[in-house]
């Protein structure tokens, strides 16, 4: 049973997160930046994106790394 | 949001998953038994309606901003998953898919296995492989349908989308008779990978209180600047591994 439990939370986790996790925090750090800044008035729509850009950089640089 | 880049969106992203599951069934109806893997495709496609039946009203009943910022978040870490394999196969870091060599994998390991049905299904080795398929790649459709359906306000044109997709890809492999590798998988992959995060990064942020400048044109500029980042980068990787070898 626990085994099977353990699968299917293993199974959720690579489908959502995959292999590199650094990057499911990086965007719900993002998201939470921005959420807060909104509620202090801030529009800060440039956030998100930019941290898309330096997780996706530092993602692939990294795998890359590894593989070589 | 443009009810023509949601189709376009959905079709190549279930196409993707559609041309993946078409390898595994033809591999495993040519080399077993072609009853048992159409009853796993059957059996695995009334999961997912089930998932659907289930997973469309729930998310429907989420308020929009909630929604948005959940699924938004949801779809960008989604998407940069895509993006990032995309990236490291286009640089030469990781293989690239090739539906022959699955082909021809999946249908070394069906003749090797063992033979003998449960019930009704004669070939219980076929059934389950193709219905597993079938439930991986179909719950990444359901998945984008559903979300990119709710999110635009647009669940027909989405789930129109899918179901063109599938019905396009399972024709031309039970026309043909063999693995879809003229279809420009990994390419395709890249493209979705950029595009869900262009509409992850919209709607998460505007979930979280943004207003984009441009409004909706702001998709379009992140679907530019993310494909324009993301070739760079498969360029730099490229380069720096013909230079270090």
């Amino acid at each position: 049973m626990i085994t099977r439990l353990k699968g299917f939370a293993r199974f959720w986790y690579d489908f959502f997160v995959g292999d590199d996790w650094t990057v499911a925090v990086g965007v719900v750090l993002a998201l939470a930046a921005t959420y807060a800044l909104s509620v202090a008035g801030v529009n800060a729509w440039w956030i998100t994106p930019a941290a898309v850009l330096i997780l996706l950089a530092a993602s692939v640089r990294r795998a890359a790394r590894s593989r070589n | 949001m443009n009810s023509a880049a949601l189709f376009l969106t959905v079709f190549l992203a279930c196409a993707v998953e559609a041309v993946e599951a078409t390898t595994v069934v033809l591999a495993m109806g040519t080399a077993r038994d072609w009853r048992s893997a159409l009853s796993g495709v059957a059996a695995g496609l009334l999961l997912l309606v089930a998932v659907v039946a289930v997973l469309g009203p729930a998310i429907s009943a989420v308020p929009l901003d909630a929604l948005r910022l959940l699924v938004g978040g949801v779809l960008l870490i989604f998407g940069l998953q895509w993006l990032r394999k995309a990236v490291l196969r286009a640089s030469g870091h990781k293989a690239l898919h090739n539906e022959d060599a699955v082909f021809r994998q999946q249908l070394a390991a069906a003749q090797s296995a063992s033979a003998g049905g449960r019930g009704l299904v004669p070939d219980w080795y076929g059934f389950t492989v193709v219905f597993k398929s079938v439930v991986l790649e179909g719950l990444e459709v359901v998945f984008i349908a559903v979300t990119f359906g709710a999110n635009a306000h647009d669940v027909p044109v989405a789930a129109v989308a899918a179901l063109i997709a599938i019905l396009v890809v399972a024709g031309v492999g039970a026309v043909v008779r063999a693995p879809l590798s003229r279809v420009p998988e990994n390419t395709m992959k890249f493209a979705v990978g950029v595009m869900l995060c262009a509409f992850g990064t919209f709607w998460g942020a505007e979930g979280a209180g943004v207003s984009w400048p441009g409004a909706d044109l702001a998709i379009v500029v992140l679907v530019l600047l993310y494909g324009c980042v993301a070739v760079m980068l498969a360029a730099a990787l490229r380069d720096r591994s013909k230079a270090s070898s």
